[in-house]
């Protein structure tokens, strides 16, 4: 027999005259202790991520890429990673077009195979969207894509996040309910909570440990 | 050189748990640093879950969970791999440590592999599967920063969260000193960024990715796994493959299972709310993708778990997420530190989950070093009743040879007749007032008599005097007297 | 307590039992009650057991102490021998058969007849029909003056500092150290100081201090080293366990603290004449 087939004989011999567990899982123990009104939602978000070193910005749809370009100067960032594809992608390549003396802009348009060492040692920044973010928790939701795919939140030391203000969720369960997860993932999932850190030396706490060592989120207040 | 004394890299035995904790206890470097640390972690876990009602009926729900998880075992393992072979998921099934060893070594072949980098994954310590690589001429090389420490120093993690836990700041700064040739420092910041520095060239080079996982998720076919340092996530994105590897109890049944859980996880370990970092991986890379690996495999280990699932009792064993968080609040572990068990799983969770992966014949004395105070309980996230399963363990360690009921491995491994002797005359003294009675008066009458060595009890104590007279006598007289 | 899985297959999924609601009192004190001496107190600190029996009553209550009875059973249990423990626990059942309350002045044996007597006769309908009812009626001393005796109590020593350590089966299953702390409160010129790590175990736990000596050992050394450097001149405890392994290290240290049994200190404090 092979293993699955022993293993599974196993279990259901050891459960033979028994029932299931009843499923009573309780929606309000995880969501009403992890509820707060619209006004406050933003401010616990911006609470929590900075309590563990995430910059975050109050910006507008129409605003945020020239504070994006400021926040680049201040950090002497010489080039940002960018997915032109996308609406906000586009929307600061037209911000920055024509314009001198500004970081380059560059895209993810290749299988990393083809740039492994380039994204590793010459990718000081990136930009990506979000697909909201967790009150509770102080957490973003990465769904990587075609166009921001996997590393590009991991591997650059400065990562940027676009957060619309009104995709703020009380919590992850609204969030795996309204944005119906169960009834399909994809490839790669995410709650990004912060830049990397470490406490693995006597419990000091580093940041930078593998990933990004700072997190900037810019929220979108009319977005 | 500043150089500081370092626990020797030497292989502890499990069987030899007594002498290991007198060793440990006489080194007052690593008592410091446990106390210190495992103060700190009880202080963190309950300064995240102030609300009681809270905390106590969200660890009845993570109890629920699980256990509706595992009374649906064999179900939600078969959906689980359904689902992740829909998504492009390979799955392999592994009753032993050994069969494990091979799936992962047949893949790297296939691979040619030559270079392997771990997130963190304590079921890859079962497998012992960085020297069985080895010992094929593959590289595996630890990630996470504790676990590169540790791998650096030749040790065996302390504690499955933070495995270089029993190691300070200094002691860190000589290894590197030593290992790597950095110029020595005490700063932490830079220890780490020296780390960095090392492994984002393994990841860079690496053939294959392995990690573990927190959970399994059937109704999706979704592997979640939880960390803050972001390693977990290049070692299962940058390599072309992802291997895997998990116990078979750490499937749940929805994602919506995950929310109670993934709380109750990272609050209990580490006082957090949420880790930095929570990766949920449903399949490898698509056609139209640009990175992640193009191969996924999920290895789903046994290794003895099934035996923990037979006896409705242990079974609640298999609850466990790995929170670390009984161990945080042990007085035994936070004296003698985690190697000290000789397992990969140490502390109360280790004893009560390393019978059954090793036998009791491999473990004879972890039932029993216990004082049964109930912390572990207490604090257990998902509510395994560690204190009464340390109790049944004990029951199973001297069971006599012949006992026909056979729970598992290596029963019966402390099974003394003398000791078994003992009991049925301390059984016969309290079961007859008259004998009770007798021995009561010579006890005390004797009293001058008590030997002032007593074995192992008065290796702390001055032996205990008897009083005068019994409680029995005083009381007669105090109330017939009336 | 747990009553759920008794009727369930033996190899059915066990889940945890409800959260406890609060124990509730009866809310008039008894005529009588039934003293459980328990084995460390009857050979070791028999005063305490008697200093118990007279704080009852001088509540009112009529106090019988069965002298068939002996050990509760824990030893044996909490060592693996189940059997040995079950009939050693029959024994006493037998003896405590009018519907009285048990008083137990020992945390731990308190908590293993309330708690772990359901366990060790799930398989005995009958017996644990009339276990779970002793159950019911079982408290340990401190829950009983404080809850059912409600009593008050009148400071008549003079001022000290004590510290006051709880057994952990007594903390975590009958909230001993609640209790203990809310008497203690009643007493106006005891200041009670809270030494280092007040609630980690003192490293008797039964056989473990003897099978473990080493580890026991550095537990103990650490409570006692605890207890000493509080300021307090007192220890008080609510267990015979912890006392004897708290005394006992204290005599080999030739340190001058010595613990006593609450009941004593609540006795002599009160102006209870031996």
């Amino acid at each position: 027999m092979s293993a699955k087939a022993n293993i599974l004989a196993k279990l259901r011999k050891s459960l033979e005259g028994t029932a299931p567990v009843a499923d009573d899982y309780d929606v309000d123990l995880v969501t009403r202790p992890w509820s707060y009104p619209a006004a406050e939602r933003i401010s616990r978000l911006r609470q929590l991520m900075e309590a563990v070193h995430t910059e975050t910005h109050l910006t507008t749809a129409a605003d945020w890429p020239a504070l994006l370009e400021k926040l680049l100067a201040d950090k002497q960032l010489p080039s940002l990673l960018i997915a032109p594809s996308t609406a906000h992608g586009a929307q600061l390549a037209a911000h920055f077009a024509g314009r001198e003396g500004l970081p380059r802009l560059k895209a993810y348009d290749r299988p990393v195979e083809e740039w492994k060492a380039e994204l590793f040692d010459d990718t000081p920044a990136s930009l990506t969207g979000t697909l909201g973010a967790i009150a509770a928790t102080g957490s973003l939701i990465l769904w990587p894509t075609r166009e921001e795919p996997r590393l590009m939140s991991l591997v650059p030391p400065v990562h940027f996040a676009l957060l619309k203000a009104s995709e703020v969720y009380d919590n992850f369960h609204e969030v795996q309910q309204k944005q119906r997860w169960a009834a399909g993932m994809p490839t790669n999932a995410l709650l990004v909570s912060g830049p990397s850190k470490t406490a693995d030396i006597e419990q000091v706490l580093a940041y930078g440990a593998h990933g990004p060592k700072d997190l900037v989120v810019l929220i979108l207040e009319d977005a | 050189m500043n150089s500081q004394a370092r626990i020797p890299a030497v292989e502890l035995s499990s069987r030899d748990l007594k002498h290991n904790a007198h060793n440990a206890l006489g080194d007052a470097q690593l008592r410091g640093n446990m106390r210190k640390a495992m103060d700190s972690l009880m202080a963190k876990r309950l300064a995240s879950m102030p609300d009681e009602y809270e905390r106590e009926h969200l660890r009845e729900m993570g109890n629920h969970v699980r256990a509706r998880a595992l009374s649906r075992l064999p179900e939600l393992l078969e959906r689980l791999e359904a689902n992740l072979t829909r998504n492009g998921v390979k799955v392999h099934w592994a009753e032993t440590t050994e069969e494990a060893n091979r799936i992962v070594l047949e893949i790297a072949e296939r691979h040619q592999a030559k270079q392997v980098i771990k997130g963190k994954s304590m079921v890859s310590e079962e497998m012992e599967m960085n020297h069985f690589l080895e010992r094929h001429g593959i590289e595996a090389l630890e990630s996470d920063m504790g676990e590169y420490i540790i791998q650096l120093d030749h040790e065996k993690p302390t504690h499955i969260i933070m495995p270089a836990i029993h190691k300070n700041a200094r002691q860190v700064a000589d290894l590197f000193h030593d290992r790597l040739g950095e110029p020595y420092t005490e700063d932490v910041d830079a220890l780490i960024q020296t780390g960095r520095r090392v492994l984002r060239k393994k990841f860079l080079e690496a053939d294959i990715g392995v990690s573990g996982v927190n959970f399994a998720v059937a109704e999706t076919g979704t592997l979640l796994l939880v960390e803050n340092e972001g390693n977990g996530r290049m070692s299962t994105t940058v390599p072309p493959v992802h291997i895997a590897v998990t116990g078979i109890e750490k499937v749940v049944e929805n994602l919506r299972d995950v929310v109670p859980l993934l709380s109750l996880l990272t609050r209990s370990a580490l006082g957090q709310g949420i880790t930095t970092y929570v990766n949920m991986i449903s399949g490898p890379r698509k056609a139209d993708e640009l990175d992640g690996p193009q191969e996924v495999h999920l290895v789903l280990l046994d290794n003895g778990r099934s035996q923990a699932f037979a006896d409705g009792e242990l079974r609640q064993t298999l609850n466990c997420i790995r929170c670390g968080a009984c161990m945080n609040h042990c007085p035994v572990y936070t004296r003698i530190g985690g190697q000290a068990y000789g397992t990969v799983y140490p502390g109360p969770i280790g004893k009560i989950i390393s019978p059954h992966l090793m036998g009791l014949e491999n473990t004879p004395d972890h039932p029993s070093a216990s004082s049964l105070c109930g912390a572990c309980g207490e604090v257990c996230p998902v509510k395994i009743p560690i204190p009464s399963l340390l109790r049944r363990l004990r029951e199973e360690n001297v069971k006599a040879p012949d006992d026909p009921h056979k729970v598992m491995r290596g029963q019966g491994s402390k099974y003394s007749p003398r000791e078994r002797l003992l009991w049925k005359g301390w059984r016969l003294l309290n079961r007859s007032p008259w004998l009770y009675r007798v021995f009561g008066f010579f006890a005390t009458r004797l009293r001058g008599l008590t030997p002032s060595n007593l074995g192992p009890w008065t290796q702390n104590h001055s032996a205990p005097k008897p009083a005068a007279r019994s409680l029995h006598e005083l009381a007669r007289e105090h109330l017939e007297g009336k | 307590m747990s009553e759920l899985f008794y009727n369930a297959a033996p190899n059915a999924t066990r889940v945890a039992p409800p959260l406890p609601e609060p124990r509730q009192y009866p809310a008039q004190k008894p005529g009588n009650a039934y003293l459980f001496g328990t084995c460390v107190l009857d050979l070791f600190f028999p005063e305490a057991g008697l200093d118990a029996i007279r704080l009852l009553e001088r509540e009112g209550i009529q106090v019988h102490f069965p002298q068939e009875q002996s050990c509760c059973g824990q030893p044996a249990y909490t060592s693996g021998y189940t059997d040995e423990a079950r009939e050693v626990a029959r024994a006493q059942l037998a003896l405590f058969a009018e519907d009285w309350p048990l008083v137990v002045p020992s945390g731990s044996c308190a908590g293993m007849i309330r708690h772990h007597y359901c366990e060790l006769f799930k398989d005995e309908p009958a017996t644990l029909r009339q276990v779970q009812a002793l159950a019911a009626r079982t408290f340990e001393l401190a829950e009983f003056l404080l809850h059912i005796c409600k009593v008050e109590f009148k400071d008549r020593g003079q001022p000290t500092r004590i510290a006051l350590h709880t057994s952990c089966s007594a903390r975590r299953e009958m909230n001993t150290h609640l209790h203990g702390r809310a008497l203690l409160a009643q007493l106006e010129r005891v200041e009670r100081v809270e030494h280092d790590h007040e609630g980690e175990c003192c490293g008797f736990g039964g056989t473990f201090s003897v099978r473990m000596p080493d580890i026991s050992g550095a537990m103990v050394a650490d409570k006692t080293r605890a207890l000493q450097d509080s300021g307090a001149a007192e220890v008080v405890s609510a267990d015979g366990g912890c006392l004897l392994n708290i005394n006992g290290a204290l005599e080999k240290q030739h340190a001058p603290l010595r613990g006593q049994h609450l009941a004593s200190f609540l006795w002599k404090r009160t102006g209870g004449a031996r």
